[in-house]
């Protein structure tokens, strides 16, 4: 029996595999389909504190290997999170789930943790710094290492939980951001949020999405999540989260070894919805395969 | 929502850039008219979603326009190729609550997830009357089909070469006492008919999507009664919660 626990933050989780924020709403679609207890945990989607449409549609567009997404943090608002969803998800997902938590100024990043620092179910707080698709906060905090660690420090001061900053991939040197957050008191990082792109409509000659960009995501994105976890790695000692085009467990352990101790699937959910389950139950064997008999031992392996 | 292996049984041109695909699965999972299902191609990350047009317990049809690379590729599967389907998408139409005489009025591609909500209507006692709308006569799909189901079929064609000239809303003039709509098309179409009908009715709309189960928020609309999805809450919304 090969060993798949990791821990994350002083929590341990049963495997690494975890569902990305945006992918997985509150848990309930996929809890239709297969128990989501067997994931390590999930990454509610992106909660702010007021209730929010989000863009205009199109939202959505394909690319080679990937797609493009310009939702724009659609979420109920941190109340109805707490009233509703929350007490929904934990009638089938009983262990610790990730709540991310996005906002457009210190401030309501502060009054969002500080609304769910009592909730049980939230094992730790994934600090959005880093959404493409909304303008004046997200992105804008994550692409400056002043904000970045300006917002981590401010967000530590009141969190209840382990804080993980969510960063940017559209950065010059994302060593530098990660740094910042550390030293600003970070209690981890996972990365990356989804690269900025569009496309053009050749029958309109306009862009595809109403937004006109959106976040790159999916396979396409998999070496360079890859490359800047690996360069992370290097730069932080807290715990890493890797994401970005995971499809596969032999992606999970390829992620493992450039530094990642947990990770996160994405967009794959939105191709297969069972891919979670799928990657969890291939584990193992792709383990034995490549000689792995513990996978907490692979993490920065690479290195 | 199931995930069913489905395979092509059928797949044929009907009209330019037009084609009907037939599939066979031990159970379908269709429930009603008016669901969709979103297929996998191999190659592409997001699913393709498709309105049914006919459907039984193990076997449903599609009717779809080559728009893009992935319908091109559909267009050249051939008989027994093996499809990974998410069945059973989306809310449909609710039958239950429409007066005896409904009017139905699809335009282009959306006559397709109107047709099964016909043979329902009609198998069930009721007298719908069909209104169809396309550009021109080569366009035409399911007339046939919409045929066998209703004896009160009007169909309309911008350039008037088939059918009564003009646009479905000028049909709608000659029928003066309709209380009920089902209607399927594109937001203007479906917008005007609204206008001009000024009684209750249901609507299937037509979004984007990214997973079309509910879980990427990438078709949201809003409506009188919040956000919704149209993969999830819809398509298919009635016509006193829509925001136009």
């Amino acid at each position: 029996m090969v060993k798949t626990a990791v821990e994350l933050c002083g929590i341990t989780l049963d495997n690494p595999v975890m569902a990305a924020s945006g992918t997985f709403g509150y848990g309930a679609e996929f809890a239709e389909l297969y128990d989501i207890n067997i994931l390590g945990s999930f990454s509610f989607k992106g909660t702010t504190a007021q209730e929010r449409f989000g863009n205009p549609t199109p939202r959505i567009a394909e690319t080679s290997s990937g797609m493009l997404n310009a939702v724009g943090l659609q979420n109920p608002g941190v109340k109805k999170v707490l009233s509703h969803e929350l007490p929904e998800m934990k009638k089938f997902f009983k262990k610790k789930v990730m709540a991310n938590i996005s906002g457009f100024s210190v401030e309501e990043y502060i009054e969002i943790c500080e609304a769910l620092n009592d909730e049980e179910a939230i094992g730790w707080y994934e600090i959005n710094i880093s959404c493409p698709n909304v303008h004046g906060g997200g992105m804008a905090f994550g692409t400056d290492e002043t904000l970045a660690a300006l917002v981590t420090r401010e967000v530590k001061k009141v969190a209840k939980k382990p804080i993980i900053i969510k960063l940017s991939p559209n950065v010059t040197d994302i060593k530098k951001i990660a740094a910042a957050c550390e030293q600003a008191g970070a209690d981890g990082l996972s990365l990356i949020n989804t690269l900025m792109g569009m496309r053009i409509d050749l029958k309109t000659r306009k862009p595809l999405l109403a937004n006109r960009t959106g976040g790159l995501s999916g396979k396409a994105i998999f070496p360079v999540a890859l490359r800047m976890v690996y360069d992370v790695y290097e730069a932080v000692s807290i715990p890493i989260v890797g994401l970005g085009g995971i499809s596969s467990a032999e992606d999970v352990i390829e992620m493992m070894l450039a530094g990642a101790c947990a990770v996160q699937i994405g967009t794959a959910n939105l191709t297969d919805p069972y891919i979670c389950r799928d990657i969890i139950n291939s584990l193992p064997e792709i383990m034995e395969k490549y000689g792995i008999s513990d996978i907490k031992e692979i993490i920065g392996g690479a290195h | 929502m199931e995930q069913r292996f489905f395979s092509v049984t059928e797949n044929r041109q009907i009209a330019p850039l037009r084609f009907i695909m037939k599939l066979f699965a031990e159970e379908a999972g269709i429930t009603t008219p008016g669901q969709f299902i979103n297929i996998k191609l191999e190659g592409f990350t997001l699913r393709r979603p498709f309105s049914v047009c006919e459907f039984d317990e193990n076997s449903l049809t599609v009717a779809y326009k080559v728009v893009g690379e992935g319908t091109e590729i559909m267009s050249r599967m051939g008989i027994g190729k093996k499809l990974d389907v998410l069945t059973g998408l989306g809310n449909g139409f609710d039958t239950e609550n429409c007066p005896d005489n409904p009017l139905i009025i699809g335009g282009g591609m959306g006559v397709a997830p109107l047709l099964p909500l016909c043979k329902e209507l009609s198998l069930s006692g009721k007298a719908p009357k069909v209104i169809l709308g396309f550009h021109s006569a080569e366009e035409i799909i399911l007339l046939e089909e919409y045929s066998s189901y209703c004896n009160d079929v009007t169909v309309t064609t911008s350039d008037g070469t088939a059918g009564m000239k003009g646009r479905v809303t000028d049909a709608m003039d000659e029928l003066h006492n309709c209380s009920y709509i089902f209607c399927c098309g594109s937001e203007g179409m479906m917008k005007s008919v609204f206008e001009k009908a000024k009684c209750p009715g249901q609507y299937s709309f037509e979004e984007r999507m990214g997973c079309g189960f509910g879980s990427c928020m990438g078709c949201s609309r809003k409506t009188k009664n919040g956000y919704k999805r149209v993969c999830k809450e819809g398509p298919v919304f009635d016509s006193e919660e829509i925001i136009w």
